[in-house]
């Protein structure tokens, strides 16, 4: 049965320490997080950290599980996010959110904070130095770091039932989740531009790794919730995207076809051969014509197969209702949304031009192309890729088309202010971050479902959050008003 | 000079409808290409210099 699908999206960014010639990656994402942070920063609780875990049921089988870090920095912010350094980079994960509008507002509140980090960290720097960050997916010289969602999934589906459908469905959303690249990487035949920045790095079907032979669906198995009733779908096959519309379409439409799953609504088997390459297949074709086969027989292209996907959840929301998918008001927008952006695919990638990432880097990248008659290899158009995606405000590429009027935006730029510093009404990153912007200084600890507060007298309390919805405004804001010290509320949550 | 006058006659109603229905859309256009004209040179006076050398030089570590 689909369970209500709670979402979030990490974001590993670029960066780059300018000004020096020994910029450590790792000394660049903790200044900048240190900057930003300048309260007292909250201990993220590693307790519950287990990403060796796997969700086909078996330990570690000679793969290797990505290492924990604790000695980095690591803090969870007002808004219930939480912003740290991940390898080297830094990362920001969005609080949960309840529907993929949300989610929008959650992850563009991200790259403001980037931003602010960004001014932060340059007060802290010699002068001339400074801290830079990208939200994009690669160097393009063969490294990449990663986009990941989540999504709360009923623990009852069979993950097979899951690696089956989102097979299909991670291969052939990229013609809307893509955010463009020019050239290849990690091996892949060459071509100019291609839909996806992440495409090259896929190398298997399924698995637990995310660094190394990154598989199209990662098993990775942490609930981060009450793991009897719940899994959190760790999806690394996803782009970085600016663009809100690529962003709501990415988790909404993703949103609805778990569902499905979870229902067992997808009757059809809609499974492709060699899944692998035919990511590459799709990626590497900005007509969007390019065929894939079908394992039952015959071929059809990746936006073929999306209108299979599309009549299933038009179905569903006749016949089940689309309440689980981030309500049904949202869930309509995203269905209408799909359809129109479909259809617009098939007519003309570039009437999608300031609406999807990929099609308004190709548009600026062709009328540079135009403008200075430049090959695909010249180092111009590399420049341009990357700086589309820088986050200082000023030296966005998409930043200056936003403000030249060029790109549809779906929310609210008060909301996403607001959202640097407010959680989200809806999910427990309310009781999160209300916690933490009320007593910063009793919250020894917190992570996604439990927070640990200093009441002033021994022991340390420990309140688990395992219920992703429970802990929303409608449930405890009543009790943040009421209670005027962490003793207090403790002692009401008790009751 | 009066003979100047004398032949900037205006042209008859139809025919200036009709230059005025061939122009729009020309002039759309060249509106079009002007503002993407400007776009472009902001977008060149924020574009990082030496673009080679600063590709060349972002170099991440693999993530996730």
């Amino acid at each position: 049965m689909a369970v209500p699908k709670v979402c979030g999206i990490e974001t590993e960014y670029g960066v780059v320490l300018r000004g020096t010639a020994d910029s450590n990656p790792v000394v660049a994402s903790s200044l900048l997080i240190n900057a930003y942070v300048e309260h007292r920063k909250v201990g993220w609780d590693f307790d519950d950290e287990s990403p060796g875990r796997d969700a086909r049921g078996f330990g570690r089988d000679g793969s290797q599980a990505p290492a924990i870090e604790t000695h980095l920095v690591n803090t969870v912010l007002t808004n219930g996010a939480r912003y740290y350094v991940d390898h080297a980079h830094p990362e920001y994960s969005t609080p949960e959110c309840a529907n993929a509008l949300e989610l929008v507002v959650a992850d563009k509140a991200g790259e403001r904070i980037l931003d602010r980090s960004m001014r932060a960290a340059r007060r802290l720097l010699e002068p001339g130095q400074e801290v830079v960050v990208y939200k994009n997916n690669s160097d393009g010289k063969g490294n990449s770091y990663g986009c990941h969602e989540n999504y709360l999934v009923d623990r009852a589906v069979p993950f097979t039932a899951l690696v089956r459908n989102l097979l299909p469905w991670f291969v052939s959303r990229q013609v809307f989740t893509g955010a463009g690249k020019v050239g290849t990487e990690n091996g892949a035949e060459e071509v100019d531009f291609q839909i996806s920045s992440r495409a090259d790095f896929f190398e298997e079907e399924v698995g637990l790794e995310t660094t190394l032979k990154r598989p199209i669906v990662n098993t990775r198995d942490e609930p981060h919730a009450d793991p009897q009733k719940y899994r959190r779908l760790h999806v690394i096959a996803g782009d970085a995207n600016l663009c809100e519309v690529s962003t709501f379409l990415k988790v909404g439409t993703t949103s609805i076809v778990l569902a499905m799953v979870e229902d067992g609504f997808i009757g059809k088997d809609l499974s492709i051969v060699g899944p692998v390459s035919a990511v590459r297949t799709v990626s590497h074709d900005p007509t969007c014509t390019a065929t894939i086969s079908l394992s039952e027989g015959g071929t059809c292209t990746a936006i073929e197969l999306q209108w299979e996907f599309l009549r299933l959840a038009q179905k569903y929301a006749e016949d089940v209702g689309l309440e689980m998918c981030g309500g049904s008001d949202v869930g309509a927008i995203v269905l209408a949304r799909w359809e129109t952006t479909l259809e617009a695919l098939e007519r003309d990638p570039f009437e999608l031009d300031g609406v999807l990432d990929w099609v308004t880097k190709l548009r600026l990248l062709e009328a540079y192309r135009q403008r200075d008659a430049l090959d695909w290899n010249d180092p111009k158009l590399a420049l341009l890729d990357l700086q589309y995606h820088d986050v200082r405000s000023e030296r966005s590429l998409y930043e200056r088309l936003v403000k030249a009027g060029k790109i549809e935006r779906i929310v609210d730029e008060e909301e996403v202010l607001n959202a640097m510093t407010s959680p989200p009404d809806s999910t427990r990153a309310y009781f999160r971050g209300r916690c933490l912007a009320r007593w910063p200084d009793a919250v020894v600890a917190a992570n996604w479902d439990s927070i640990i507060l200093d009441v002033g007298s021994d022991p340390l309390r420990r309140i688990p959050m395992l219920e992703p919805l429970r802990g929303s405004r409608i449930h405890v804001e009543q009790l943040f008003n009421e209670c005027t010290s962490p003793a207090e509320l403790v002692e009401a949550l008790a009751h | 000079m009066p003979e100047r006058e004398q032949k900037k006659k205006p042209a008859p109603k139809e025919r200036t409808e009709e230059i005025a229905e061939v122009d729009a859309p020309v002039k759309q256009g060249e509106a079009l290409k002007e503002e993407l004209d400007d776009l472009l040179d902001e977008i060149d006076s924020v574009l990082e210099v030496n673009a080679e050398e600063f590709v060349r030089s972002y170099v991440q570590k693999g993530g996730e």
